[in-house]
């Protein structure tokens, strides 16, 4: 289902198998599973880690496993409920996080690369897609509350959400969506982990570096359950590094 | 004694065909001298300590009257940010006082009844670059500086009405990640096109002051109600308002402005 390797200083979860990687409550566990490993693991490597998801065949993510669900309302909302834990996690890891979109990311799987701070994503095949308007289901409110985080351009969000554009690379880096652009899936891989050990050399310390990264993101976060850290707090810590 | 932060103060409307530029003068404070330290601090960074804070705060209440106000600063650094190592010496209570105050002079430009105007002359770190953003219209100078939120690099937390700023401010999530989660140094000319900065001014510090101030001019030309100009922009900037607005001066003081 998936995988955790660690190399120097960036952590690498693999999405394994050729198949569509549906999003299910197994595959979100194992995925919960080893971001929970990433997160202990860089409280005792200390400052300067960074981690990269990644997929194996042509997908990186086709979302949540709506065969499984079929046309239970119940089992979709219970899949649609799993998956926000996940983004939590990713919003509060204590480290910067690469996508390397390797392949379709399509509804769920399109949210879980925008959970991450970075995406670089392959350009010869493969798109990003908001399914929902086509197959005739409403967004999550925190499907809206990312997606509304992450892509500010006023188009960009209705071509992504309204029209159900399907966005290859390219496009999707000219609308601020895609950071990075690469020939194919082993290029996107290596670039990804390439950035990684770049954001990894500046040494930040990981929870400050969430605590940034949620103060960009509140909606988000709040729509995924996160409380951020008060002010209080935040003033305890500054006064702490005097 | 000099604090080295200049502020320069447009004419009033009724005096378009002679626009007033007040000579660059030195904002007096009530500090005293700071004590020396042994830390990265120099004078020419504009730390934002309670003094500088207070002589801001007094010299913005003091533009009563004018058609814009336009802030500048002489050097190498518009500020370099929040003044640690004052921080560092102060008793833990008095702390909260240089936020507090920081915080105070953002309510007191959103509310101020004139257009406004940073002319980013150097660096803008931190609170620094959070201040300018803050004006209505950025103009930076194009060869030298660079906006810097320098918190990540610093390990320093963002607490929410400054968090605030650059989400209403900055509102692309690229801009606003790069900026704050990769603490990308901006130049102008990439802080123009990531919408940051409205003016990339060529030239040295007094091209971009004057080129701030002759956006001043033509603001102040416009004749606009000062009160709703206040009114608007802080309708334009609700969120930031709402968390800054009980630590402001209690309305504009209706005072003449001093003339030296």
């Amino acid at each position: 289902m998936c995988t955790l390797e660690q190399r120097g200083r960036v952590f690498v979860l693999t999405l394994t198998g050729d198949d569509e990687h549906r999003l299910s409550h197994a595959l979100i566990a194992s995925i919960r599973s080893s971001v929970a490993s990433v997160a202990a693991a860089a409280a005792s490597a200390g400052p300067g880690t960074a981690l990269v998801t990644v997929g194996e065949g042509r997908f990186f993510s086709n979302g949540l496993d709506n065969i499984w669900a079929g046309t239970s309302r119940e089992r979709l909302q219970g899949l649609v409920d799993a998956l926000s834990p996940l983004a939590a996690d990713l919003f509060a890891l204590p480290m910067p996080t690469i996508a390397a979109i390797t392949g379709h990311a399509a509804a769920g799987g399109f949210l879980l690369a925008l959970c991450h701070d970075y995406r670089i994503m392959r350009g010869d095949r493969g798109v990003l897609y908001m399914s929902e308007v086509d197959i005739g289901l409403p967004l999550p409110p925190y499907f809206v509350s990312v997606l509304r985080s992450k892509i500010t351009a006023a188009n960009a969000l209705r071509d992504v959400t309204l029209r159900g554009r399907k966005l290859k690379a390219a496009e999707a880096k000219e609308m601020g969506i895609v950071d990075a652009v690469c020939p194919g899936p082993a290029e996107t891989a290596a670039e990804a982990i390439k950035l990684a050990e770049q954001l990894a050399a500046r040494k930040w310390d990981g929870n400050v570096y969430a605590s940034i990264r949620m103060s960009i993101f509140p909606e988000a976060c709040r729509s995924i359950g996160i409380v951020e850290e008060s002010d209080e707090e935040k003033r305890k810590h500054f006064a702490s590094r005097l | 004694m000099l604090l080295g932060l200049p502020l320069l103060f447009i004419g009033t409307p009724d005096r378009l065909d002679a626009v007033e530029k007040e000579p660059q003068r030195p904002v007096h404070g009530g500090a005293a001298r700071p004590r020396p330290h042994h830390h990265p601090h120099g004078p020419g960074e504009h730390r934002f300590g309670p003094a500088l804070l207070a002589a801001i705060r007094s010299a913005v209440a003091a533009s009563a009257g004018a058609g814009a106000l336009v802030l500048a600063a002489e050097g190498k650094f518009f500020s370099n940010g929040f003044d640690q190592a004052w921080a560092r010496t102060a008793p833990p209570h008095l702390q909260a006082t240089m936020g507090a105050a920081f915080r105070a002079l953002i309510a007191d430009l959103l509310a101020l009844p004139m257009p406004t105007v940073a002319a980013v002359t150097g660096h803008a770190a931190a609170a620094g670059c959070a201040l300018a953003l803050a004006h209505d219209s950025v103009f930076m100078r194009g060869s030298r500086g660079f906006l810097y939120m320098s918190e990540v690099d610093a390990g320093l937390k963002i607490v929410d009405f400054f968090a605030e700023i650059l989400r209403e401010k900055v509102p692309d999530a690229v801009a606003r990640r790069d900026l704050l989660l990769r603490g990308d140094k901006m130049p102008a000319g990439v802080a123009v096109r990531r919408g940051m900065v409205d003016v990339a001014v060529e030239g040295g510090v007094e091209d971009v002051v004057n080129a701030a101030v002759a956006e001043g001019e033509k603001l102040a030309a416009r004749g606009w109600d000062g009160e709703v100009v206040a009114e608007i922009r802080k309708a334009a900037w609700p969120k930031l308002w709402s968390k800054v607005k009980d630590y402001g001066s209690a309305g504009a003081p209706a005072v003449a402005r001093p003339r030296l």
